[in-house]
């Protein structure tokens, strides 16, 4: 590899491009994203036109029930799926017009973790070779610049690259492996992490080990965060914002904060019900959720979630509701949003 | 085919009490232990573990991986390696001792009156066979009735599972149905013969939030209706907050604190079952809130630590922690039992420095 650096092909180091976080500062802008796939002769829409957008410094909670479209969108972020319309505009550089080595430079900058951090990472290859891989091939730095970098890299997620550099990933329990898999998404210097159900495989004692770790290297790297989750706790817990999803849409947008006190949409009340809180005496007034996600093959007609709403009426049958403000930075797709009462509990406005 | 099996049945045939007016525990564990040989030592996976479950009642295992709580509930229903494993210890069910029983016997004991639902639903249904030809399998066995009567009962126990139109369903494969359903039909399986007591070894931790909440009510209804007992296995304390009736929080291969579930939360005096409490994250608290994560893993079960096993992650570690094990005692009431030097008082921690707490001798629990 000294060789690269004297041929000159060997590009420095990635460091931190931190420019100065502006107001309008958007790392990640998504309009009207539709991913289909093909199932037989059938269409099956995915992700159906959905829109949000990443500030900087930010994390989005993206939440939602297996199969509502959550991977599909982390996945079409960073253009391993390509969507089917709309656009993807990373640091203001539309991805879904690259291809190539353009998309492929691009990427460097967005990482991702996936949910099974042990069949993620290649058994047969020891940990700093895996680590070391998004340096290697992009020809980034030397050979000891890279070495340094992998035993801080491994240091920063709290795994001893001394003892755990020469090992294989089937030596590690899982917790262990998802922060080496952490470690080698942060080494090319990403701007953006995206997050894939990263602590679902997890215990709950390691999963508080993870998620900690997350908040820790983001404030250390200066990161960008989608954070993609079935459990509102978890999503609540890291996220600045939160975007519930189902059946291909977002239902409803707004501060995780904010969420959690006035939950707008039937279906964000649901899922609060259904987080198993450790406390004998915890009374949940949520509405619990009951039936299964419909076949996207086949969505209901007007609000995709009328099937399953206990509110629904007619209108809601007929008519597609839109996402649209209800409170500054609150977005929510229902006709008959929650209301907060001043008794406290909630009701369905008509 | 039925001959045959109705041969294997009438060996030894035991004679199982009418549990609705059982009086003693319909199950009692005693100083359990089961090891593993490896290659790299002896895995003491279970040691030590003494319980008991009444009728009717829900028992919460909780622990994280590798605390012994799937290998304990395989020792109790009898579901070992025969060859490279140590156990000892007593396993009564109604009366009955299951560590010494021959195969023939088990098979009347498994399925009809004990039955387990495991983690994953796609490996423990069989790929290859219909729902319903896999409901039925039990059913035909344990209650010697005919093939339409059979099909008959898996209809009613699909539908009683929460799974629509099942007179179709009953001959779909695994595959075509969700992880919700599926663990739904390892229900219906579980419950086909109505045992008496039900192991349930992480039922719902691969499942969404929503759809465990589905199962774990599912599993609490039909717990009712047929007056069964349940042990609920699992690592996150928040399912059986509020769905046991006692718990037992697990350790390195042992029980290191039990108690009816509401004297576990209010009068927690394990650090580790506080610390286990602590790591969840809680929806009342504001986004950004930093975790209680417990640091480190479980210890090694070849080498176990000298003392209390707890003792390397303790935020409250003392010396005496290092150098002596803590037995099981009592707390303020009978039923509580826990194991260390120096219990929290009321959730708080326990004086730095205070005087050793004295020991009322060990407790059986």
């Amino acid at each position: 590899m000294t060789t690269d650096a004297a041929a000159g092909t060997s590009t420095p180091l990635p460091t931190d491009a931190s420019s100065a976080p502006g107001s309008d500062d958007m790392v990640l802008q998504v309009e009207h994203l539709v991913v289909e796939f093909r199932s037989g002769r059938q269409r099956v829409q995915a992700v159906t036109d959905i829109s949000f957008e990443v500030r900087k410094g930010e994390t989005l909670g993206l939440v939602g029930e297996s199969g509502c479209g959550k991977t599909t969108t982390g996945r079409a972020l960073v253009q391993v799926q390509k969507a089917t319309s709309g656009t993807v505009r990373f640091n203001g550089q539309d991805l879904t017009k690259l291809s190539g080595k353009a998309l492929r430079a691009t990427r460097t900058k967005m990482q991702m973790i996936f949910q099974d951090p042990i069949s993620s990472l290649n058994p047969r290859r020891r940990i700093r070779e895996i680590v070391a891989e998004p340096l290697a091939i992009w020809h980034m730095g030397s050979k000891a610049e890279r070495e340094d970098r992998v035993r801080s890299m491994l240091e920063s997620v709290g795994i001893d690259p001394e003892t755990a550099g020469d090992r294989r990933p089937q030596e590690f329990s899982g917790g262990q492996c998802q922060r080496i898999s952490i470690a080698r998404a942060l080494m090319a210097n990403p701007s953006l992490l995206i997050c894939d159900e990263p602590v679902s495989a997890l215990d709950v004692s390691v999963q508080a080990q993870i998620l900690n770790l997350l908040a820790d290297l983001k404030e250390e790297f200066g990161l960008t965060m989608v954070f993609i989750a079935h459990d509102l706790a978890v999503v609540k817990n890291v996220s600045d914002r939160v975007a519930v999803m189902y059946l291909g849409k977002l239902v409803e947008v707004t501060g995780s904060d904010e969420l959690y006190r006035s939950p707008a949409h039937p279906y964000t009340e649901a899922l609060m019900a259904s987080i198993p809180e450790p406390d004998p005496e915890h009374q949940s007034t949520h509405k619990a959720l009951t039936g299964e996600l419909p076949s996207p093959l086949n969505p209901p007609s007007g609000c995709r979630f009328r099937t399953r709403c206990p509110y629904a009426q007619q209108r809601c049958t007929d008519e597609e509701p839109p996402l649209r403000d209800i409170a500054p930075g609150h977005q929510v797709a229902c006709h008959f949003p929650l209301i907060k009462t001043p008794a406290g509990s909630v009701t369905a406005s008509v | 085919m039925s001959d045959r099996r109705a041969v294997g049945i009438t060996e030894g045939r035991i004679e199982f009490p009418d549990v609705t007016d059982f009086a003693d525990p319909l199950l009692v564990v005693k100083d359990l232990h089961t090891s593993f040989r490896t290659g790299r030592g002896t895995v003491h996976a279970v040691d030590g573990v003494s319980l008991s479950v009444d009728r009717g009642t829900t028992l919460g295992v909780v622990g994280e991986s590798g605390s012994g709580k799937t290998v304990l509930a395989r020792s109790i229903m009898g579901l070992l390696p025969v060859r490279d494993v140590i156990r000892s210890g007593t396993v009564e069910f109604t009366g009955h001792e299951m560590t010494t029983m021959a195969p023939a016997q088990l098979r009347q004991v498994w399925g009809a009156q004990m039955s387990m639902i495991f983690q994953d639903p796609m490996t423990a249904l069989n790929p290859v066979v219909r729902i319903g030809n896999q409901i039925t399998d039990s059913l035909r066995l344990h209650l010697e009735i005919d093939r339409k009567e059979a099909n008959a009962t898996a209809v009613e126990l699909l539908r009683s599972v929460g799974i629509p139109s099942p007179e179709q369903r009953i001959r779909w494969y695994p595959f075509q149905l969700s992880g919700g359903m599926r663990q739904r039909v390892m229900i219906a399986i579980a419950l086909a013969c109505a045992p008496r007591l039900v192991l349930a070894d992480e039922p719902t931790t691969g499942l969404d939030v929503s759809v465990q909440a589905q199962i774990l009510d599912l599993l609490q209804a039909m717990q009712r209706e047929r007056h069964m007992a349940v042990i609920l296995v699992t690592h996150d304390l928040g399912v059986v907050a509020k769905r046991a009736d006692e718990i037992a929080v697990m350790y390195a291969g042992r029980i290191v604190e039990k108690a009816p579930t509401r004297t576990l939360f209010a009068h927690t005096r394990m650090p580790y079952t506080r610390a286990l409490m602590n790591s969840i994250p809680r929806l009342a608290d504001p986004s950004g809130t930093r975790l209680h994560a417990i640091a480190g893993r479980p210890p090694d079960l070849i080498h176990p630590p000298e003392g209390c096993r707890f003792a390397p992650r303790c935020p409250y570690v003392q010396d005496k922690c290092r150098e002596s094990d803590p037995p099981l005692r009592t707390a303020a009431s009978s039923d509580h039992v826990f194991a260390c030097w120096f219990p929290l008082v009321d959730g708080a921690p326990p004086p730095a420095d205070g005087p050793v707490a004295s020991v009322p001798g060990t407790s059986p629990s």
